[in-house]
């Protein structure tokens, strides 16, 4: 009797330790991040690092203004969303209403294949084909653009986008469809107007994941987009991520120092802009779903 | 007969290999109430759902013989299903509205066959709720999501929106198993009230409530139709000993 209570109080235990694990972990993170980061703003003015137009690390005096890398992060991401997020809701709407079971079968092992691709490999076929591609077709002087990167994100976020989309549209409830058929609803319009809109808030999520995927993507984004620390004017200039300058630099800065401290804190705002969007996604949740 | 609305001919229903129905013959006369009763598979629900061919969304099914709604074959190729869906409209067993407020339930009708000036709905809205009786419950929250109302409510309005579409016969698979015994009984009041202008085919496996609210009733055993005929008759002198066997609840 006592030994099955004290039992039940461990496993209870137990699982609350492991729940909040994830939680204290992210803490350690970002506690890690400010301590490593927030040096910098000793020498450098925090308005100065966020909007200051030039980052050249290493020169003498050294500038640190991310905002080449911001715009650079925000026009791939930005581009990497418009191109994957129709495309992956429509393929999610395909293979969960309207592909016949073999092509669905197929589909969905294809897209599962696609996200097993391991990222450095999709950098290295933007970078060979996609890249001299778009250098040709708009006479560049180099493909690898802002564009280039947006569109090797796109194929990262796809899977992602694509699979969790697809188990919100088949997690609607067969009786939506029913009701609109009996109404003489087409297929389409039981597909967009019901399905579709009951299916939005799971869609909602796969949208965010998909960015975040995106956000967050550091290798492939490296080998396509050229690097070039400068504010770009056209999505077919070269540009450069927060990621990429994190990965690029860390290894030729000494540690402790001003760069060494400043990379940190591009790893502080990354994670700030991670955080704004799960929140935003978040209150955007609560808001559909409701009370 | 020219009040004859639904006309089925050597109707037979496979699922695949599986003989769903077997030679039904039935004539449905319009504005009268018409139930179908009869044990967990006999088929009842099979047969009402080829009123509007639903049963189309099951993979395998192969209809043969001949259904006439308002003479019009629909089993020949060139129907037109939508068309004939607005004229056969159907409320469900669970209340299913769409996950959309109160009034755009009622008007998804009309959106999708573009049947009424959008300046128009809130009157259709108001008209279609005061005709199930929901008007006075629900003016103050048709922007509220229709699944925050109650199951019988939910229902009500499951028939609301249906009538929008102007049909001329409104089919209900069991419209009141997930409803109180209150609830269900101020749904029967609905129908009645309904039939003034409506044909109804009703499939219950609740044998007071086809003896309540029914004119004419049909019990299926085993994808055929037993027999057939005014309720008052199928209950008080069956003709079949099968169906005196089910009323009096010795099977079933």
């Amino acid at each position: 009797m006592n030994l099955r209570k004290i039992r039940e109080a461990v496993i209870e235990r137990g699982i609350f330790v492991s729940g909040i694990t994830s939680i204290i972990i992210v803490l350690l993170i970002f506690v890690f991040l400010l301590k490593e980061g927030l040096s910098i703003f000793l020498s450098v003015n925090p308005l100065d690092f966020l909007f200051g137009e030039f980052w050249y690390p290493i020169s003498e005096p050294p500038q640190f203004g991310v905002l080449p890398l911001i715009i650079g992060s925000l026009f791939v991401t930005l581009g990497a969303a418009v191109i994957s997020v129709p495309i992956g809701v429509a393929s999610a709407l395909y293979i969960a209403e309207i592909a016949p079971p073999r092509t669905k079968e197929t589909l969905k092992a294809g897209i599962e294949l696609l996200a097993a691709i391991p990222s450095v490999v999709i950098g290295f076929i933007g970078m060979v084909t996609l890249g001299p591609w778009i250098k040709e077709l708009f006479g560049l002087s180099t493909g690898l653009t802002a564009l280039t990167g947006s569109i090797t994100l796109a194929f990262m976020a796809m899977p992602t986008i694509v699979s969790i989309a697809e188990d919100a549209v088949t997690a609607v409830p067969r009786q939506y469809r029913e009701a609109a058929v009996a109404m003489g609803a087409t297929k389409w319009q039981t597909t967009w107007r019901i399905v579709a809109f009951a299916a939005r808030p799971g869609m909602f999520a796969a949208i965010m994941l998909g960015i975040g995927r995106v956000i967050g993507e550091t290798m492939a984004v490296m080998m396509v987009t050229g690097n070039a620390a400068l504010i770009p004017h056209s999505i077919l200039q070269p540009v450069r991520t927060l990621t990429a300058t994190i990965a690029a630099e860390m290894g030729e800065s000494v540690q402790g120092g001003e760069h060494y401290a400043a990379l940190f804190a591009i790893g502080i705002v990354l994670f700030v802009i991670t955080f704004l969007i799960n929140g935003v996604a978040d209150w955007y949740l609560h808001r559909t779903t409701g009370k | 007969m020219d009040n004859v609305i639904i006309q089925t001919r050597r109707l037979n229903l496979y699922y695949g290999t599986f003989h769903a129905l077997t030679d039904i013959d039935m004539d449905i006369e319009q504005r009268k109430i018409t139930a179908l009763i009869g044990p967990s598979g006999c088929g009842k629900s099979t047969l009402v759902r080829v009123f509007n061919r639903m049963n189309d969304l099951i993979d395998g099914v192969h209809v043969t013989g001949d259904v006439r709604v308002h003479g019009e074959e629909i089993f020949r190729p060139d129907v037109d299903l939508i068309d004939l869906r607005k004229r056969v409209g159907m409320v469900f067993q669970r209340p299913n509205p769409f996950p959309l407020s109160v009034a755009e339930n009622i008007t998804f009708g009309l959106q999708i066959h573009r049947s009424r000036a959008r300046k128009e709905f809130p009157d259709v809205v108001e008209e279609a709720l005061r005709s199930v009786l929901l008007w006075d419950d629900l003016k103050d929250r048709l922007k509220a999501s229709a699944l925050s109302i109650s199951l019988e409510q939910q229902q009500r309005l499951c028939i609301a929106r249906v009538l929008t579409m102007k049909p001329e016969i409104i089919l209900m698979d069991e419209p009141c198993s997930a409803l109180d015994p209150i609830a269900t009984l101020r749904i029967e009041e609905l129908m009645r009230e309904l039939k003034k202008e409506y044909t109804i085919v009703i499939v219950t496996h609740n044998m007071q409530q086809a003896a309540r609210v029914s004119d004419y009733t049909a019990f299926l055993y085993l994808g055929e139709v037993v027999e057939f005929g005014e309720t008052k008759q199928i209950f008080t002198a069956p003709q079949q000993q099968r169906t005196e066997e089910y009323i009096t609840g010795r099977f079933g």
